[in-house]
């Protein structure tokens, strides 16, 4: 049992590591900001150009960032407990499949941004309810159903949106699989993925205990007095509306809902009390980092963030594994 | 006078097409340990899990110390009574002492972490089911038996007053049957806590049990004190299998008779 000491010691050091990632979004760019031009913008001082850059471009940017990577790490820890499966991610039940059709349709009819977020949102959403309604079966959901169901949805929705690719015309394809990759210039505001983390966070925290115990199967933990028909689904719908609202946002990141939580596990164990809350940070951290490295390396063009998230992830994740003792139990 | 532990009325249980119980009823004092027998697939899981308020019956109630589950709420009877599962899951990375600690839950307050007290009555159990010095291993490590017992162990540290043993000896050697079969046989006689286990062992039912439970299928059950129920007879009936008594002095064994294997009635399903 990781003492609490122990926990809060990590969970302070993400936190820094957090906050140090939107100080050099805030910083990075092709106009360079000095500290003093930030603390201005934050502060609302002086408006100088630097200043109004960080102010209005670059801080609801990097919130948005630190916002969605929180959101699928903490989507992707949940799904990993709701399925027992530490393959799981936030998009194994075709909810980043959903979002694409939607997303992908609306910028093939040349759709206005704030439409093709609402077309993501609204593909999410529709994938979901699919998964859950097909898997339904006979009145009960199992783990195996959810999964297989989840599989064929989202390799149908891949089939579609290949379809959307191969008839798009060329001046949209490029932004089309910008979205397949994950793109922070689309996001308009952060406020969305903001509040529905810290609303994520308030839910999922005092279940935490709960979930360690669902995590080790549903009869020992009904049998302990976990509410498991009431928990379940409610951990579910927070599950899919963090993932919907963080790919409506960003487009479809890969890597962060996957690989956050089990870089965390790797470091401080399964004990969701200290998991949630040090997966958010860390996956913030992550995509917050990424995103300013995919809008500063080859600057003034600027490269889909996915591809950073998995370039940073894979060989800090590889290091771990090999590093742990516990070895690929994770 | 004080309500039993576990009463069930006229319970009707069943899943799928199997009839598990019908009209079953009787009630379980404190210090008292029931075997369930029965046939792979006769509802013997199922009959635990709806004694244990996790599966609705049919028909009829089951009251734990004189109230009903809905009345209880599941962490009032999770301190009441704990369930050893057939299987145990571990998907994730965890430790054995994490893994005993997880019987703590229902004593916990929502925010409240386990404390030292916690972590005593945890080590404590995995003492008394041979684990003492291994808190720090990796569940995964375990042995089959190793984590049979460990599962044991978490149910020690929940500390119920009713303890619902699905096959509690499984994977199980010999040494380890019979001392984990003492364990609970001394919590019966000194703490008063009842014990309802499922076991495939005869001549241990008959040694470890006051009373027995035989499901015969189709929701056909004889219950009552064990030294009755536990007949060659009732038994060689029950398994279909014919099956013979031997004594030796006070002590009953009944072993199946050799090559005289009746044919099976056919298994429902």
């Amino acid at each position: 049992m990781p003492s609490r000491r122990r926990a809060l010691l990590a969970i302070l050091l993400l936190a820094l590591a957090g906050l140090a990632s939107i100080a050099v979004a805030l910083a990075a760019g092709s106009l360079a900001a000095s500290a003093a031009d930030v603390l201005a913008a934050l502060g609302g001082g002086e408006a100088t150009m630097a200043a109004e850059v960080v102010r209005e471009l670059r801080l609801p940017r990097a919130l948005a960032a630190f916002a969605c990577g929180g959101l699928l790490a903490l989507a992707g820890a949940l799904m990993q407990v709701l399925l027992r499966n530490p393959l799981a991610d936030p998009y194994v039940l075709g909810i980043s499949g959903g979002a694409a059709v939607g997303a992908l349709s609306a910028m093939l009819a040349g759709l206005p941004l704030l439409l093709v977020n609402g077309g993501a949102f609204a593909g999410a959403l529709a994938a979901t309810l699919l998964v859950f309604g097909l898997a339904r079966g006979d009145g009960s959901w199992t783990q195996t159903r959810l999964l297989l169901t989840g599989v064929i949805v989202a390799a149908g929705c891949g089939a579609v949106v290949a379809l959307i690719l191969s008839v798009a015309p060329d001046n949209r394809l490029r932004g089309m699989l910008f979205w397949l990759m994950g793109d922070l210039s689309h996001a308009i505001t952060p406020w969305p993925a903001l509040v529905l983390l810290a609303l994520g966070l308030a839910v999922a925290l005092p279940a935490s205990r709960d979930l360690n115990l669902l995590a080790r199967g549903e009869l020992a933990a009904r049998a302990l007095g976990v509410p498991v028909p009431r928990l379940r689904p409610l951990i579910y719908l927070l599950a899919a509306l963090a993932t919907a609202t963080a790919v409506t946002t960003t487009g479809a990141v890969g890597f962060v809902g996957l690989v956050v939580p089990h870089l965390v596990r790797l470091a401080i164990g399964n004990d969701q009390r200290v998991l949630l809350p040090a997966a958010v940070l860390a996956g913030g951290a992550l995509l917050t980092l990424a995103d300013t490295l995919a809008r500063t390396i080859v600057a003034p063009q600027q490269l889909p963030v996915g591809v950073l998230t998995a370039l940073i992830g894979v060989p800090a994740f590889l290091y771990l594994l090999a590093r742990s003792p516990r070895g690929g139990g994770a | 006078m004080t309500a039993p532990l576990l009463s069930a009325r006229d319970l009707e249980v069943s899943i799928g097409s199997v009839r598990v119980a019908a009209g079953l009823s009787f009630d379980l004092a404190a210090g008292e340990r029931l075997a369930v027998l029965g046939r792979n697939g006769t509802g013997k899981t199922t009959l635990l899990a709806t004694l244990a308020g996790l599966r609705p019956a049919e028909a009829g109630s089951v009251r734990l110390c004189g109230g009903s589950y809905e009345e209880l709420g599941g962490r009032q009877a999770a301190r009441l009574r704990g369930l050893l599962p057939q299987r145990h899951h571990d998907a994730f990375q965890s430790t054995v002492l994490e893994t005993a600690l997880t019987g703590r839950h229902p004593h916990l307050g929502r925010w409240q972490w386990e404390g030292g007290e916690d972590e005593r009555i945890a080590r404590e159990a995995l003492a008394a089911v041979d684990l003492a010095g291994l808190g720090g291993r990796e569940v995964h490590t375990l042995s089959g038996g190793e984590r049979q017992r460990l599962a044991i162990a978490a149910l020690l540290a929940q500390r119920p007053r009713l303890y619902l043993l699905d096959e509690p000896l499984a994977h199980l050697d010999l040494n380890h049957q019979v001392a984990v079969l003492e364990l609970f046989s001394r919590l019966a006689r000194e703490a008063g806590a009842g014990v309802v286990m499922v076991l495939h062992d005869i001549n241990l039912a008959l040694r470890h049990a006051d009373r027995a439970l035989l499901l015969f299928g189709e929701g056909r059950a004889l219950e009552g004190p064990a030294p009755e129920v536990l007949g060659a007879e009732s038994l060689s009936r029950l398994y279909g299998h014919p099956l013979r008594e031997l004594r030796d002095g006070e002590a009953r064994f009944i072993i199946p008779v050799d090559g005289a294997a009746a044919p099976a009635p056919p298994a429902r399903r």
